[in-house]
Parts: C-alpha cells; sequence; structure tokens
C-alpha cells in the first residue's frame, strides 16, 4: 500500500474579482516531507495556505490532502494548522484555548487532559496556563497557536510563518518541533519569510510569484551544491594562481586573498595541499555554499513580485 | 465523538463563556435587578393609592394591567436592544479579528459554528427574556394577585420577537461590518416600529391603505407585529374589546398566520446565515 501524498495540488487558482491572487498552483509534498513555501510579499502564499484549509474557496482547480478531498471537513481532523496572525479568543487562559480546541478536535476528555499540560510543557507555557491569551505577549501567542496545531497530533500541519513574533530561543523551539514531527513521519508545510529558517529545516521549497510555482528546489542539491571558496594565504604569486585552474576556472587573487568556485567539496583537500607545497603559507581555506537567499533572489528575482 | 463535543455544544457553551469573561452576563444580571426593584417600588406606590381612592373593581384591574403591559414593554424593548448589541458583532466580530481561521480550519462545518452561536444567545437571551419577564409579572401578582391572561403565549411570542432580530443579526453579522449590521437591523426595526404605529391608526379609523402599510412592513421585518400579538394576548378583555392607543396595547392584533409567518422568517434568516457563512472566503 503506498502512502498518499500529503499535499496535492492541480491548477488551484483564486481571483478576487478581477485581482489574481493565485493563478495556477500546481504542486506535490510527499509524505514526511518538510517542505517550505517561499515567495515575495504578495505572491499568494497565505491565500494558497487558506484554500488548502478550506478557509477560501479556489476559484478553480484541484486539491487533495492525505489522499482525500480538501474539501471535505473531515480530513482536518488530522491536520494542524497556525494561523499567520494567530488573533484568538483572548478572554480564556492558556489553557481554557488549548481545551476549546481539542473539544473542536473531537479529542476524549482522557486524551485532553493528558496532552494540554504536555503541550504547555513543550511550548514553554506551563506557568502562565492559567493565566488570559489576553496579557500574552506576541512571541507567547505564537507559541499557544502552535500547541493548538499540534493538538491532534497531526499527520500534516500547516504553518504560516511561525517563526515571526518569535525571539531565537523560540525560534529554536519551532525547530525542535518540526524536527520532531518529521521523526514522527509527519509532514510540515512551512510559509516562511525567513529563509534561513527554511534553509535549516525543509528538505524542499518551492518559490512562488504571482500565484505560480516558478521552481522546486531540494535544498540537498543546495548543500551539495557549486560552492565559494575564500583563501587567505601568503604569498599568491600569479604563477601559484595560474595554476589553480586544473579545479577552478575563475580564481582571483586580490593581495593576500583568493576567491575560487568550485561544483563541490571534493576537491578542497588537493587544493590546499597544492598550496602548501607551493611554499605558501594559509590562513584560512573557507567553503561557503550558495544561500538560499541566493537561490531565491535567482529564481524570484529582486524586483519583490511588485 | 460523544456529545460534549458535538461542535455546535462546544460553541454554545463558548458563547455563553464569552458573554460571561466579557462581563455582560453580570451586568445585565445586575442592572435587569435594579429594573426590577425600580419597577417593585413604583407599583407599591401606585397601589398605595388605589387602595386609598379605590376606583372600582374593574378598573382596578385595568390599572394594574396596564402597568403590567408597560412593565412587559419595556422588557421587550430591552430584550430587542440587548439581543442586537451582543449578537451583531458575534460573526463579523470573528471574521474581522481573525479568530475564525482557527475555529473554521478544525474538523467541522461552517454552519455548526453559527447554528451553535445562535443556540448559545438564544438561550442566554431567552434566560434573560424569562427573568425580566417573569420578574414583572411576579412583582405585580405577588403585590396585587393581578396576572395577566395567557402569560405563557405571551412570553412565548416575546422570545419569538428576540429570535428574529437574532437571526436577522446573524445573516447580518456573515455579510456586513459589525456596525453597518447594527445600522441594518435597527433600520428594519424602525421599519417595523413606525409601520406597526401606522396600521393601528389605520385600524381605528377604518383607513384600508394605513392598515396595508402596516402589514407589509409587517412582513418585511415582523417583530412589531409579533410584540402587539403578545400584548394582545397579555391584555384584558376589556382593552381587547375597546382597545385604546398606546405602545402597551394592541388595537388591530396580528393574525396568527402573521405569528406562523414570524417563525418562517426567523428560520429563513438563520438558514441563510448558515448556508452564507459556509460559502464566504474567510
Amino acid at each position: 500500500m503506498t502512502i498518499p501524498n500529503a499535499i496535492e495540488t492541480a491548477h488551484l487558482r483564486k481571483t478576487f474579482g478581477s485581482n489574481v491572487a493565485v493563478s495556477d498552483l500546481t504542486l506535490t509534498v510527499a509524505p514526511g516531507e518538510v517542505f517550505g513555501f517561499l515567495g515575495p510579499n504578495g505572491a499568494g502564499k497565505t491565500t494558497s495556505v487558506k484554500m488548502l484549509l478550506g478557509l477560501i474557496a479556489p476559484t478553480a482547480g484541484e486539491m487533495r490532502l492525505l489522499g482525500a478531498s480538501a474539501r471535505d471537513h473531515r480530513v482536518r481532523q488530522r491536520v494542524g494548522f497556525l494561523p499567520e496572525h494567530f488573533r484568538f479568543h483572548d478572554w480564556l487562559t492558556a489553557s481554557e484555548f488549548l481545551h476549546l480546541h481539542a473539544a473542536l478536535y473531537h479529542m476524549p476528555e482522557a486524551a485532553v487532559r493528558q496532552r494540554v499540560p504536555e503541550l504547555l510543557e513543550l511550548v514553554g507555557l506551563s506557568l502562565h496556563a492559567a493565566q488570559k491569551l489576553r496579557s500574552f505577549s506576541k512571541g507567547m501567542l505564537q507559541r499557544i497557536g502552535l500547541a493548538q496545531a499540534l493538538l491532534n497530533e497531526p499527520d500534516l500541519i500547516i504553518l504560516d510563518e511561525p517563526t515571526s513574533g518569535l525571539d531565537p530561543v523560540g525560534r529554536r523551539l519551532v525547530r525542535d518541533i518540526i524536527r520532531s514531527l518529521k521523526q514522527r513521519g509527519a509532514t510540515v508545510f512551512l510559509n516562511s519569510h525567513l529563509l534561513s529558517e527554511v534553509e535549516i529545516t525543509c528538505d524542499r521549497v518551492a518559490f512562488i510569484k504571482h500565484g505560480q510555482v516558478l521552481q522546486i528546489s531540494s535544498l540537498q542539491t543546495l548543500v551539495e551544491g557549486e560552492l565559494t571558496v575564500q583563501v587567505r594565504a601568503h604569498p599568491l604569486t600569479p604563477q601559484v594562481v595560474a595554476g589553480l585552474s586544473q579545479w577552478s576556472q575563475n580564481a582571483r587573487a586580490d593581495g593576500d586573498h583568493l576567491t575560487l568556485t568550485l561544483p563541490g567539496e571534493v576537491d578542497l583537500p588537493a587544493i590546499n595541499r597544492y598550496l602548501v607545497e607551493q611554499g605558501v603559507d594559509v590562513y584560512a581555506l573557507q567553503p561557503q555554499k550558495v544561500s538560499l537567499e541566493d537561490l531565491f533572489i535567482q529564481v524570484v528575482g529582486t524586483d519583490g513580485g511588485l | 465523538m460523544n456529545i460534549r463535543n458535538a461542535t455546535i455544544l462546544v460553541i454554545a457553551r463558548l458563547t455563553f463563556r464569552e458573554a460571561s469573561r466579557r462581563w455582560v452576563l453580570w451586568v445585565a444580571g445586575i442592572f435587569g435587578l435594579i429594573f426590577l426593584v425600580v419597577y417593585a417600588i413604583g407599583f407599591i406606590a401606585i397601589r398605595r393609592d388605589i387602595l386609598l381612592h379605590p376606583p372600582g373593581q374593574l378598573m382596578t384591574k385595568e390599572i394594574y394591567g396596564f402597568i403590567l403591559m408597560a412593565g412587559l414593554y419595556v422588557v421587550n424593548f430591552l430584550t430587542t436592544i440587548m439581543t442586537v448589541l451582543t449578537a451583531v458583532d458575534t460573526l463579523s466580530g470573528e471574521i474581522a479579528s481573525g479568530t475564525v481561521h482557527t475555529l473554521v480550519s478544525k474538523p467541522l462545518r461552517r454552519w455548526e459554528i453559527v447554528l451553535g452561536k445562535w443556540l448559545g444567545f438564544a438561550a442566554m437571551m431567552a434566560l434573560y427574556l424569562l427573568l425580566m419577564g417573569g420578574g414583572v409579572m411576579g412583582i405585580v401578582y405577588v403585590i396585587s394577585g393581578y396576572m395577566a391572561p395567557h402569560a405563557l403565549p405571551g412570553l412565548g411570542l416575546m422570545a419569538l420577537g428576540m429570535l428574529l432580530l437574532l437571526s436577522i443579526s446573524f445573516l447580518g453579522g456573515v455579510t456586513l461590518s459589525t456596525l453597518a449590521n447594527g445600522v441594518m437591523v435597527f433600520g428594519l426595526y424602525g421599519i417595523a416600529f413606525i409601520g406597526g404605529w401606522i396600521e393601528q391608526f389605520g385600524s381605528l379609523l377604518k383607513n384600508q391603505s394605513a392598515v396595508n402599510v402596516g402589514i407589509i412592513s409587517s412582513l418585511i421585518m415582523p417583530s412589531e407585529a409579533v410584540w402587539r400579538r403578545a400584548a394582545y394576548e397579555m391584555q384584558s378583555t376589556l382593552v381587547r374589546t375597546f382597545g385604546g392607543l398606546s405602545p402597551f396595547s394592541s388595537q388591530s392584533a396580528p393574525s396568527r398566520a402573521m405569528v406562523l409567518y414570524a417563525v418562517l422568517y426567523a428560520a429563513l434568516m438563520l438558514w441563510l446565515a448558515m448556508r452564507w457563512f459556509g460559502k464566504r472566503d474567510l
């Protein structure tokens, strides 16, 4: 038996009057994947997420979650969701808030009594369980929202900007939670602006603009891809630099600084050995990967989609 | 899934809790109590006067009936205002603030949220109506021994009027902003109110055109017609027979068909609210 894809959309489209929010979204997220959904402001990311969760009805197209039609409310029994603006009923306490949403997931009372303290502990809000959400900071609201999205131990969790209100400690918490979800075999769909976060957590990313997928990249290939190497060494004579051409065609020296690009990291030891054999003193040799940010700008462009 | 976790009941309970947390229940309760105390003191004062100079048994009864209907008229008005004020924001507010996103993305059907909230408000306002209307009737009965005829059908009709406004507020809440919704509901209420008066005059003057204006306005919004039917049920036979023009009495009683129309009207509004809320983008 094959496990169905966590998310499958085909030619998903949403227009508001003459305004096209999502023009043609087709993507597949495999089960157990941590999938990043990237794009400039106004690219249609939140509209797409809202369509998947039944908050917005698509104008056209198909969508399936966990093998079932996303239009069937029952599939959301296995889905967790943290909305972008995390506005909650702020007259509830943290604990009451989780009890309410557990009831909406139709969780049995005994399971709720066990799960709520566990989740409060997980997101670091145990001491604030009896405090009203009204008095919560932005970061605390995001944490309780995250706990809410984990109540039903979802097979698919959709996080819309989960770290926007969080400090570095909170962000690490989100990363750890995503990692443990992945270990459990759950699928994580992450809509985020924070590319460094996405780079650390995601398996694959989709770049979207004007509501269309421009490119889907595996972050594995990003890791294994081209490197830029920064070398600090002395003396970098023209002969030494010319000799590097056996590994790289674009070695450039500027004083004691040398820059070259390599297809991978396999040649690094040989380059180091070569420099030493040429009588060069090597002070630093730093390989740098193409960052997700570089890739983002390369794919999406610098106009920000405006 | 057990019954405690049925979405409709979870949302209905949430509505009660919200009203309690936001002090709506307590403030309404406290001022309701003050209202009843003022009413009781006023009634005792008037009764003392009547006992000093008895106007005859029949007239005494009519005076008690008049004061009772005045009390019930205010209770009806208060219930109307309270219903609109509290319910007008419940859907539009959640939509505007975004709190609705975490609710609707749960494994539930959207109409369950609407119906749950409606039931919560209906129960809350029915309780208010019962305490206030029952309180007014109880005060008059305990002090003077006078009881309105058909008290229970009367209260039931007042409750129907409340449910009408509740359902319209819900329907408006799906499509309009809180403020626009409030303006619309009171606008309709105003049409019903003036239409009802024109109909009363028309009936008194035997002017069929004026009566027709009243009937049409009652079809647009039957709340005033339902109140007049309630007043008709609870007023004394003498007032019923000979009439007299006051907001607390009814010159021409709306028919049973109008009551049935009001029931269907409220049900239709609620149904439309459930349907539209199910379809709109959030």
